[in-house]
């Protein structure tokens, strides 16, 4: 059973050997000349500008926090949705409550202006 | 064979080392990260468990879990900038002006 | 399991949650009424909550004697239930009175304050009538993650925000305690209904020395008693209640504890009734431990906000002592304290609202000399709150402690109940210190910063009022309790 498996095994080995191989012998044998340009981070192929380090604005962070907070609540949606035909009226009208309450934090972050980047 | 057991002992484990980093490490978010550990291995457990028993009970608790913790995420993480930006640390040493 | 689907439909019913979901549309409406208006008002608020509070109340009122079940078992507004709630709102309402002066002068007139003690109170009702496990999880957070944001209110202040992350770390941590406590039950019962996994446990009796029913019990305590600040769960309690905003430090230290107790009641009572002689043993020694804890430790307090999170701890010991009671007083003391305690607890931190000057650096025991003589109202009123949390008649403190102890002497534990006295005796002397320093010490200062705005002082006369019906006519209430108990 296990036999059809080989020549994948094979392959992963001579990949290995190869990639590995080649990062070896070009280290062992290749002549390293290091230049400021070469020494610096890769940035698309375009000289690389200000700091890696740089931090972010703070608006980041509300607008990622407000996403946990809406994305997690569709997990609830799901299970309605696998039984939408059961549940009938009773159940989108439940749903229709549950995203009203959402829809009101949404109100509310969007006059309070959180969604504004500038 | 994986059983209930071995989802149960994985969980344990993970919740020991939940419990391990909330005690030792001293950056809040690492922390936080700790106790979300600690509420993913009560995840498992439950998830395990409601298989094991065949009673749906447990996933719908996984469901609720999950919401709560990604509340509970964002107040926390706001809290930590508030706190950032007074003392520019976010280390647990450095939360002593109450005496701990 | 189109039968399931069927049963689930039948088994809405509003009206066990009518209550929560009026003071929870209160609090949804009047956070869309503020960013309509300008900042800095709040003046609406204070109103529209305080109508909230009471159109709940009134309903939780009529509900009384007529038990509501729905959701599967999943919600009980019960007279339990019912009793609790009150509490709660009478918190919620003296916390919001005093808070508008307070919050001004601090400079925070921000008003999305009242909708999160809104919240908080909702989550606290769904924990008093929560019968499953997953009602009681869900109340808890609903009300811990608005105490969190309520705790770090004060953004600009480094003690607040301490106090919030340090209450949001640690609160956090005890929840997956509870929860990993509460995965092991229904591992080992098949069901987080409380009903169900006490008439599981008894039909199973196999089940009792099993460890994972032991971890589980041990677990799911330890996230309750880690929200009642029982000792040695209550490291955080100090902390964050000198940190938090004044108002909030007394909803705090009343509301959500109560509701900590409502619920660790609940499920200790319906779930392992069969397991009772196990956890009054360990609740023994956690009762004596948190007593002696807290009033050793408050002895050596100067901070006035501190010492009186100490004594709120050792008010928690108090409490569980009528837990280890297990009898119908014992539990019935519970109720009638906790609600005297909310009375007596707030009136003494609204005192300390008035008295405090900005950033309250001055709630020392030094700060307050003389204090008793140059505000004869104030200092007259925080004698009587006091009196009550020590447990001196004709105050609520000393009606409340009597059942309590009645209770142990009843079931059998004259020695915890000789231990509350003693500690009592002990929590005498850091309380009269604080009377004084109000009266004998000379005053280094005139109190001119003392104003006294009407919504303040409603709330002390309204707790001087709580403290004496209660403290001298404790029977109908104590009625009231004992027909709400199970």
């Amino acid at each position: 059973m296990l036999d059809s498996y080989l020549p994948i095994l094979t392959l992963i080995i001579i990949a290995l050997c190869f990639s590995i191989g080649s990062v070896v012998f070009s280290r062992l044998i290749g002549e390293k000349r290091m230049t400021e340009l070469k020494m610096s981070p890769y940035e698309c192929g375009m000289p690389p500008v200000g700091s890696a380090r740089e931090r972010f604005s703070v608006k980041f962070y509300i607008i990622a926090m407000l996403f946990i907070v809406f994305d997690i609540e569709v997990v609830f949606m799901y299970p309605w949705a696998v039984m939408f035909k059961r549940l009938g009226l009773f159940g989108f009208m439940e749903m229709g409550v549950f995203i009203l309450i959402l829809l009101v934090g949404y109100a509310y972050v969007w006059k309070k202006g959180a969604l504004e980047w500038e | 064979m994986i059983s209930v057991y071995h989802y149960m002992s994985v969980a344990a484990i993970l919740f020991a080392l939940g419990t391990f980093g909330v005690l030792t490490r001293r950056n809040a978010i690492v922390v936080f990260m700790c106790i979300e550990l600690m509420l993913n291995s009560v995840n498992l457990t439950f998830i395990a468990l409601s298989s094991h028993l065949q009673n749906m009970d447990g996933q719908v608790f996984v469901l609720f879990v999950m919401t709560v913790a990604a509340a509970e995420a964002a107040v926390g993480l706001a809290l930590m900038i508030a706190f950032y930006r007074n003392r520019e640390s976010i280390d647990v040493d450095q939360i002593n002006m109450l005496k701990w | 399991m189109n039968d399931l689907v069927q049963n689930a439909l039948l088994n809405v019913n509003i009206a066990a949650i009518l209550p929560s979901l009026i003071l929870v549309c209160f609090g949804m409406g009047l956070l869309l009424i503020n960013v309509f208006l300008p900042r800095g008002t709040t003046r609406h608020a204070v109103w529209i909550s305080l109508i909230g509070l009471a159109v709940t109340g009134f309903f939780v009122y009529t509900g009384w004697g007529n038990p509501q079940y729905g959701f599967n078992d999943a919600v009980a507004m019960d007279n339990f239930a019912a009793f609790f709630s009150i509490t709660f709102l009478v918190c919620a309402a003296l916390t919001i009175l005093m808070s508008d002066d307070y919050l001004r002068r601090e400079g925070y007139p921000v008003s999305e304050y009242y909708p999160l003690i809104l919240f908080a109170t909702a989550g606290a009702m769904w924990m008093a009538s929560g019968t499953d496990m997953m009602t009681i999880f869900l109340g808890l957070e609903v009300m811990s993650i608005s105490l969190y944001v309520l705790a770090g209110f004060f953004r600009g202040q480094v003690k607040s925000n301490e106090a919030g992350l340090k209450y949001f770390l640690l609160g956090a941590f005890s929840t997956g305690f509870l929860l990993y406590g509460m995965a092991l039950i229904y591992g080992v019962s098949g069901s987080t209904r409380l009903t169900e996994i006490g008439v599981y446990l008894k039909t199973h009796a196999s089940l009792l020395d099993n460890p994972m029913t032991l971890a589980g019990l041990v677990l799911l305590s330890t996230g309750f008693l880690f929200k009642i600040a029982a000792a040695p769960f209550h490291m955080w309690a100090p902390d964050v209640y000198e940190g938090a905003p004044t108002p909030i430090t007394a909803f705090m230290s009343a509301g959500p504890k109560a509701a900590a107790f409502a619920a660790f009641l609940r499920v200790m009572e319906y779930c392992f009734f069969t397991l009772k002689p196990e956890w009054t043993a360990m609740l023994w020694v956690l009762a004596v431990l948190t007593m002696v804890v807290g009033n050793v430790i408050a002895i050596r307090q100067t901070n006035i906000k501190r010492m009186l999170a100490y004594s709120s701890i050792a008010h928690a010991g108090y409490v569980l002592v009528g837990m280890v009671a297990a009898n119908e007083i014992g539990y019935s003391g519970i109720l009638f304290y906790m609600l005297a305690y909310t009375f007596m607890n707030i009136g003494a931190f609204a005192v300390l609202v008035l008295a405090g000057k900005k950033g309250e650096d001055n709630l020392t025991l030094e700060g307050l000399s003389g204090f008793g003589f140059k505000k004869p109202f104030l200092g007259v009123a925080m004698t009587i709150f006091l009196f009550s949390l020590m447990g001196l008649p004709p105050t609520a403190g000393f009606a409340g402690k009597f059942y309590i102890f009645a209770g142990a002497i009843k079931a059998g534990y004259i020695w915890l109940a000789v231990i509350g006295v003693l500690n009592s005796a002990i929590s005498l002397y850091y309380y009269l210190r604080v009377m004084v320093y109000m009266y004998f010490r000379d005053p280094e200062e005139d109190y001119a910063w003392v104003a006294m705005p009407g919504a303040v002082v409603v709330t002390i006369i309204i707790a001087i009022a709580g403290v004496f019906y209660l403290g001298i006519m404790p029977g109908e209430v104590m009625e009231l309790a004992k027909q709400a108990v199970f």
